[in-house]
């Protein structure tokens, strides 16, 4: 069983090198945004996979801080790509 | 047993996104499908944690972190799609209908 799962946190982090793929390649600017939002929402199903691994529960608050700090993140550069001052 | 099917599954949607992040061929398409099958993907794992870890401190948080990741997620998507479209990206030129063009002219 903790073979298995290993297995699959292997996939999850292939899948995460997969959108560092299309940050680096990616032809326009939104394009590398989207890419970095993905990985942040990737990285929340390597936490918890590894959460179930380690049996310790202190690595979940990482990925709920990730998500958070990722949500901001995208919210602020989407402000700057429509051409806003962030208080409108 | 059951919390490793709902990990499979969730490793599985985020495999379809990822698929979609590379293959289609605009920022739209791709936007739309990585977000959908990616947030399905990442609840399904974190469901699977639940149902593993029971009712103790590991669960509740897995519990705090499933609708935090839909909705920020879900809106972060919208607001960047937005801001991508007012910044001017081409579409691809398979596009046969856009709406959006005349509500924002």
């Amino acid at each position: 069983m903790t073979d298995f799962l290993t297995i699959l946190l292997y996939i999850q982090i292939g899948l995460s090198t997969v959108c560092l793929y299309r940050i680096i390649r990616g032809p326009t600017i939104p394009d590398r945004m989207v890419g970095i939002d993905i990985f942040g929402i990737l990285v929340v199903g390597i936490c918890a996979i590894i959460s179930i691994q380690t049996e310790k529960s202190f690595i979940l608050d990482i990925g709920i801080a990730w998500i958070i700090l990722s949500f901001i993140g995208t919210i602020t550069l989407a402000k700057y790509l429509s051409g806003k001052k962030l208080n409108e | 047993m059951v919390a490793i099917l709902f990990i499979c599954i969730g490793v599985l949607f985020n495999a379809f996104g990822c698929i979609g992040l590379i293959r289609l061929p605009d920022v739209y398409n791709r936007l739309q499908s990585a977000t959908k099958c990616v947030t399905l993907g990442c609840c399904s794992i974190l469901l699977g944690v639940i149902i593993h870890f029971g009712i103790s401190d590991a669960g509740f948080k897995a519990l705090v972190a499933i609708p935090v990741l839909f909705f920020s997620s879900t809106v972060a998507a919208h607001a960047l799609i937005r801001g991508s479209y007012h910044f001017g990206t081409k579409l691809s030129d398979k596009t046969v209908k856009d709406d959006y063009k005349e509500v924002v002219k």
